[in-house]
């Protein structure tokens, strides 16, 4: 199907009827209930999660089939964003152009600081992506200002040219909208006690995501793919079989520099602003974060890690002390305010601490991601292996 | 005129004189054997040939061609393949894949964006790989991780890897090392056959003197980093400073 083989295509099937129902199982809680701020299932979360899993995939290219650790992507996230509000601000609020321009302009970008890093190789490559990260940072935020907007961020404003939109009526500031669906427009679905929310932003953002899922398995089957992974198996021996690994690795950091861009420029066509935080090192270490979580190097794993961080990001950190003394309301006073005591400086603004146990744990116990841990469950429950297995992820299909 | 031409090169690591004045001359079609004590200067001496090194002094020629000054990969697509002294393969990837990077390198150049197509819908190309596992029997192990083989079996897939690329000039460093006896007959076999069916210079570092009579039509014996004497198997055996080079070696 697609050209994919079997393995493949129902690999994509799952992750796009996930991405369908994403509505439904992100919300198993009813409205009300105790439960129910574990629901992630409001359309701000769920557009999250699949940008930050674009923003993944596209770096799990890079660093998951050529090995060079890139710190400096969120960088051309960054970029991607400034490009779709300029087009917002200059052309329509029409997303598509914005998007592409977004595109386009991280991929120029990613060309240029790719060309000066990849002269060197490991931590020096590491280094040159995070300075010139943290110039792009420093940059947006003072020196462009005009452009970036500076400490502000870059944002929309009435009398904004947009040659390509029919002057506005009324005095409300246009939101991003593709050909009339406004990206922040819901319907919502109520069964029983339980609320559903189908947001227009989150399908467009997911259709965006499928298409780059789909992309990433073409990339990783085809013989680009395989000589990326040649590259981090043996780049000595890729150069004596005649091969030149450099604009192999130089595609691989503006295929994915792209990708950080489509992310960016979906972010801002959700939320059309734009600040220089997005280009923070702290946000390059989280892509990082995302991908050694999911799984380096496989398929569906930097996508899990996405969503299993910003999940942790937006609902543990809404967890406060009230909430914990009602959980454990059960237990004896003295021994309640204990244990809230202890799990609290884990919650709230401490989800960072929660955050840097589960990466260890994953580190050390599931060196493969959460897909690793996906395969060590099937094989307790002695299913077939699954798709998504990295082992055979590398291996050729049966003839 | 030789195919290959080495005059006059130089090549010193800091006080030590690892290539001193080497002139070397490999016909076309031929196979040329070089020999020598340990740390004679052969390896050095071909990671001069690919371009990992480059001579302090002296030129080096391929087919009428400087390599000096080109990447290891240029020089690869001139028509030069080499196995090196410690197998060097693709470790993370299948055998097969393995197989099939030399034939991409050989049919598309030192760069091809191929983003989209699958590997696997290359049929031309993994005939001609399936082929080149089934001459050195290895293709039982097509599926198998390269990492996970045996010193000897990662030995044959670079030999194959080379192979399949059908050099102009094919250099090996010590092929046959920790190969069981069979296999090395094997090896000598299969190159003897790429030799008469092919249009190959072979270029062959080796301690196992019972490959080098059966291969060589030439021998170079080299001794710090000095060419002693070059001939003919027949001649290069009895002479009495190879019996020299090698004894003062053991001594
Ligand atoms: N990169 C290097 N830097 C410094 N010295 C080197 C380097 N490469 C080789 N040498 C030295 O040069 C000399 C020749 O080494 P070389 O590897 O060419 O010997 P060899 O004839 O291949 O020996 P062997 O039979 O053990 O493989 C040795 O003394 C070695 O230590
Ligand atoms: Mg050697």
């Amino acid at each position: 199907m697609f050209g994919l083989d079997k393995k493949d295509a129902s690999l994509l099937l799952i992750v796009a009827v996930l991405v369908a129902f994403a509505p439904f199982f992100l919300n198993p809680f009813p409205e009300g209930s105790a439960m129910a701020q574990f629901n992630a299932g409001y359309p701000d979360l769920m557009q999250r999660f699949v940008i930050f899993g674009i923003f993944a995939i596209g770096f799990n290219i890079l660093f998951g089939l050529t090995g060079y650790l890139s710190f400096g992507h969120a960088a051309f996230l960054g970029v991607g964003s400034y490009a779709a509000v300029w087009m917002f601000k200059l052309l329509s609020m029409n997303v598509i152009p914005a998007i592409i321009l977004a595109v386009i302009v991280a991929g120029i970008f990613a060309l240029i600081i790719g060309y000066v890093s990849l002269r060197r190789s490991g931590i020096y490559f590491s280094i040159l992506t995070l300075a010139f990260a943290q110039m792009s940072f420093a940059l947006a935020y003072s020196v462009l200002t005009p452009i970036t907007g500076g400490e502000t961020g870059l944002q929309l404003a009435l009398n904004d040219p947009r040659i390509l939109s029919a002057a506005t009526t009324g005095g409300n500031i246009p939101v991003p909208a593709l050909f009339g669906f406004e990206m922040r427009s819901s319907t919502q679905w109520a069964v029983g006690d339980w609320l559903f929310t189908f947001n227009v932003g989150y399908y467009f953002a997911a259709i965006i995501m499928l298409c780059s899922f789909y992309l990433s398995i073409r990339i990783f089957r085809s013989p680009f793919g395989m000589m990326l992974r040649a590259i981090k198996s043996n780049q000595q021996r890729l150069n004596y079989t005649g091969l030149n690994s450099r604009p192999y690795t130089l595609a691989a950091f503006v295929i994915s520099g792209m990708y950080a861009g489509l992310a960016g420029g979906l972010m801002a066509s959700m939320d059309p602003l734009a600040g220089a935080e997005r280009m923070f090192w702290t946000a390059s270490g989280e892509v990082v974060l995302m991908t050694i979580l999911g799984g380096v190097g496989t398929l569906i794993g930097p996508v899990l890690g996405a969503g299993l961080i910003k999940y942790m990001e937006n609902i543990i950190s809404k967890i406060n002390s009230d909430i914990l003394h009602t959980w454990f309301a059960f237990l004896p006073d003295g021994l309640e305010d204990v244990v809230v005591t202890l799990i609290y400086p884990f919650i709230g603004k401490g989800w960072h601490l929660t955050l840097g146990i589960v990466f260890m744990l994953v580190v050390i116990f599931l060196p493969g991601g959460l897909v690793e841990g996906g395969q060590r469950v099937s094989r307790l429950f002695g299913r077939k292996k699954k798709a998504h297995d990295p082992k055979n992820a590398t291996t050729e299909p049966a003839e | 005129m030789g195919i290959l031409e080495v005059k006059d090169v130089n090549k010193r690591f800091g006080g030590l004189q690892a290539l001193g004045n080497v002139n070397l001359s490999v016909a076309e079609n031929t196979c040329h054997a070089i020999i020598g004590p340990n740390g004679a200067g052969k390896s050095t001496l071909l990671n001069c040939l690919v371009g990992k090194l480059i001579p302090d002094t002296g030129s080096v020629m391929f087919d009428g061609q400087s390599v000096l000054g080109r990447t290891p990969f240029e020089i690869n697509q001139m028509g030069i393949s080499r196995v090196f002294q410690t197998p060097e393969i693709f470790g993370d990837l299948t055998v097969m894949e393995n197989m099939l990077i030399p034939c991409f390198a050989k049919r598309d150049g030192s760069f091809a964006l191929h983003g989209i197509r699958s590997v696997f819908s290359e049929t031309g190309l993994r005939e001609q790989a399936e082929q080149m596992l089934e001459e050195v029997n290895m293709l039982d192990k097509r599926h198998m991780h390269a990492a996970s083989m045996s010193r000897g079996d990662k030995r044959r897939l670079e030999m194959a890897m080379c192979l399949v690329q059908k050099p102009k000039l094919l250099l090996l460093d010590e092929p046959t090392a920790g190969m069981a006896r069979a296999d090395t007959n094997n090896t000598i076999d299969l190159l003897k056959e790429i030799k008469e069916k092919r249009n190959i210079t072979i270029a062959i570092i080796e301690h196992d003197m019972h490959v080098v009579f059966s291969l060589a039509e030439r021998i170079t014996v080299l001794a710090q980093g000095t060419p002693l004497v070059e001939d003919t198997p027949e001649n290069i055996k009895g002479h009495p400073k190879v019996k020299e080079a090698y004894l003062g070696e053991a001594a």
